[in-house]
């Protein structure tokens, strides 16, 4: 489920640094050259983490959030910052459940971007089955 | 002298400030002065242009005559083509660009 | 060659509405430029020097008469009746109307064809062996593993926001007709115990800062290819610099880090990456692989050529290369007339190509990295009439691999990112040497003409390099000298100051003329310079 990320009433991320200083935080932010592999050892006891795009260039927001999926983490993971409609499919595939973009983002092309795509080539941390594996079941 | 060019944003032809709309033809292009930047937001944020922006150029008899080679070849057309140019029964058209 | 599955059509289909959406936004202003910039450049639209250019990809290089016809077609009805062939096997168009291009998509995905990432910082076309399938030194076509990539890296979720862009080639034989060492990831098809694997070349490049990609694994198992690779392109796209665009590319990365820390990196990276699941089974490659299984060739078809027409016999012992199977042949068509474009054809003559291929050559073309066109799978005995065919057309020109086939890039004339404008040059060169005799005389000379440091000419790449820079405002050439794609890669070395446009031809004629007075037998231009060095030409070009 995709949804915009409420503000009120959450509990705010911490940094990277802060979290590894301090073990009681349950939502902690990745910035774009920071390791997501820092947070395995943590993942059961956060319930968020928010990864930054500061320009929807920067793409390594993509791989922090594949490899928090693939270590088991199945809290909310949030793309924020400089996120596009157009890049909304691709974070959703790779892991991504909910969007703080920095400018509002049209309700209607969210939901066109995430219905374009009927199948994709390959696996990657949305579960969806990959067209290799529907070809050949 | 300072020239206000772009690309028409829906065709992609280059274009040239005129002071009052965008010509094809760089004969038509007008010196925008210290007024550059600021026609170039309007336009642009009119859609009536896009990558925009300004160049040194001279007034010649011929018409304004941008100050770099490469927007020479923008206003005229590939210099490997004359055909494909603005000028293709000019013979002499080239000669502007070098 | 492979054929869309319905999944294949849809993907295509589905990209097709999303750029026409994303149009209709740019066009009705919901989105700037800036925002839309990346998303045209990832379908191969450019906002270029006179208009709109787009880049059509021809994946591996391979394409059918229907396809050909295609693009003979959008040249006439959307540019200006003629397409350029690219260094990476596409085709450009230069006058394209964004307005139109949705319906030019629409048009392309109905013959199975696209311009998916051709631009951006995302994976691009993935090229190969112009003689794939047709040429006896290859171990296995390495098209299917081509395609599998191809749809490995089409739309992949993590890595369309690379650093930079990212270009892999894949050869299976150790002639290397792809320049392979100098791409961002090369992989060669080897054979070891009995078993084929694939070699990993990562960190190849041109450019700025030109490097030949080193041995990252010399064998990596083929059902493990596509998890390896992802394993490189993450620890990229996590570690590949974002500060400077100058070095972005994975060259960059793989020099700072050293080769050794990198490998350590994907192998870390490939141990967990290996258990996501990620390489399809072998049924699939088994799928792909039978569409490309060779045409049934008689192999008992006439081997003898009637070279009784000397123009006839001068082009086929330049441009017809030795099939595996007897009786037949390889045609290399030039798009390198003297006087001509390097690379560009007329619709016409792209009409034509794709009727001389359905007729003479099994229904396929490939698009060479060197501009030029091949039709693969030809009988001997009907190469008199290809050959006439393409004479009528201006396709004949004998000189495949000789100082005239030069590789330009379309410089200053077409590119808004040039200094100086190259096809003039290559002209201007095609033309002094326009003597065939004097030509073969020199025999294999792969001069190569890139008009800015972007070295989409492959300059650092050519046994003869040319550089245009812009100095204090004036076009200005630099030359190498001892560079090869080939198996033998080396970058070209600079001889000394630049000359202005006559000045380097006549640099070159003084560098052939040294050549030629130096050269022990047998020794092409590119072996002479490896023997005696720059200096014998630096005085012969100086004084």
């Amino acid at each position: 489920m995709v949804e915009h990320l409420q503000a009120d009433g959450e509990e705010p991320c911490v940094t990277l640094d802060a979290f590894l200083e301090q073990s009681n935080a349950t939502a902690v932010r990745l910035e774009s050259d920071e390791d997501a592999r820092a947070l395995i050892p943590f993942l059961d006891r956060l319930k968020l983490i928010e990864v930054a795009f500061p320009k929807f260039r920067d793409g390594r927001g993509y791989s922090s959030a594949r490899i928090l999926r693939e270590a088991g983490f199945t809290g909310e993971l949030r793309a924020q910052g400089d996120v596009l409609v157009d890049q909304i499919a691709y974070m959703k595939r790779c892991g991504f459940d909910s969007f703080a973009p920095e400018k509002d983002l049209n309700p209607a092309d969210v939901e066109a971007a995430l219905a374009r795509w009927p199948e994709h080539y390959q696996g990657a941390a949305d579960g969806a089955v990959p067209i290799w594996k529907l070809r050949h079941g | 002298m300072k020239l206000l060019t772009g690309n028409d944003l829906k065709t992609g032809f280059v274009t040239w400030w005129t002071g009052a709309d965008w010509s094809l033809h760089i004969e038509d292009a007008a010196d925008v002065g210290e007024h550059g930047e600021a026609i170039l937001a309007a336009e642009e944020g009119a859609r009536r242009v896009n990558a925009p922006y300004i160049i040194a150029g001279e007034q010649t008899p011929d018409g304004p005559r941008p100050a770099h080679i490469k927007d020479r070849i923008r206003a005229l057309g590939p210099t490997v083509r004359p055909d494909l140019t603005l000028k293709p029964a000019d013979p002499n058209a080239g000669d502007w660009v070098i | 060659m492979y054929k869309y599955d319905e999944y294949d059509h849809a993907m295509v289909e589905a990209r097709v509405a999303e750029f026409s959406d994303q149009v209709r936004r740019r066009l009705a202003g919901e989105i700037t430029e800036d925002q839309f910039k990346p998303l045209r450049l990832m379908n191969g639209l450019y906002l270029q020097l006179h208009a709109y250019m787009l880049r059509v990809a021809v994946p591996y290089g391979t394409l059918d008469s229907r396809q050909m016809h295609m693009l003979a077609h959008i040249a006439r009805k959307y540019d200006r009746d003629y397409g350029h062939f690219t260094t990476r096997q596409n085709i450009q168009y230069n006058w394209i109307k964004l307005e139109d291009a949705p319906a030019i998509l629409e048009d392309l995905a109905s013959v199975e064809m696209h311009a998916i990432q051709t631009s951006g910082n995302c994976i691009r076309n993935i090229s190969s062996d112009q003689w794939a399938g047709a040429a006896a030194d290859e171990i296995t076509d390495p098209r299917p593993w081509a395609e599998l990539l191809r749809q490995w890296s089409s739309f992949h979720p993590e890595f369309s926001y690379l650093p930079r862009k990212f270009k892999i080639a894949v050869i299976a034989a150790e002639e290397d007709r792809a320049a392979m060492r100098l791409h961002d990831i090369g992989i060669q098809i080897v054979e070891k115990d009995g078993q084929h694997g694939a070699a990993f070349y990562v960190g190849g490049g041109m450019g700025r800062t030109p490097m030949i990609a080193p041995l990252i694994k010399d064998f990596v198992p083929l059902d493990d290819m596509l998890s390896y690779a992802e394993a490189c392109l993450r620890v990229y796209n996590r570690y590949g610099r974002r500060d400077n665009i100058y070095k972005a590319r994975i060259k960059i990365l793989i020099h700072e880090l050293g080769a050794d820390e990198y490998r350590r990196q994907v192998e870390e990276e490939w141990a967990h990456v290996k258990s996501l699941g990620i390489d399809p089974p072998k049924a699939e490659f088994d799928r792909i692989a039978k569409q490309f299984t060779p045409p049934a060739l008689d192999a008992s078809a006439p081997d003898d050529i009637d070279r009784s027409d000397p123009d006839f016999a001068v082009w086929v012992d330049q441009n017809v290369a030795a099939h595996k199977v007897p009786g037949h042949a390889i045609v290399n068509i030039s798009l390198k007339p003297v006087g001509g474009i390097p690379g560009d054809a007329s619709s016409a003559q792209i009409d034509l190509m794709a009727d001389l291929a359905e007729k003479h050559s099994h229904d396929e073309l490939r698009v060479t990295h060197a501009q030029n066109i091949v039709l693969p799978h030809v009988r001997k005995a009907d190469l008199y009439a290809i050959w006439q065919a393409l004479d009528t057309a201006g396709l004949a020109t004998p000189n495949l691999d000789l100082i005239s086939d030069i590789i330009a890039c379309p410089g200053l004339d077409y590119c808004s990112l040039a200094n100086a404008r190259s096809i003039p040059v290559a002209q201007k060169i095609a033309a002094r040497f326009s003597d065939l005799g004097r030509q073969k005389e020199l025999g294999e000379l792969k001069l190569k003409i890139s008009g800015c440091i972007n070295a989409c000419g492959h300059h650092h790449a050519g046994h003869i390099g040319i550089l245009g820079v812009d100095r204090k405002g004036t076009e200005n050439y630099q030359l190498l000298l001892g560079g090869s794609g080939a198996e033998d890669v080396s970058l070209g070395t600079i001889t000394g100051p630049g000359f202005d446009e006559d000045g380097i031809v006549d640099a070159i004629e003084r560098v052939t003329d040294k050549y030629l007075a130096t050269r022990t037998d047998g020794e092409r231009f590119v072996d002479t310079f490896r023997r005696v060095g720059m200096a014998p030409f630096k005085e012969a070009i100086y004084g």
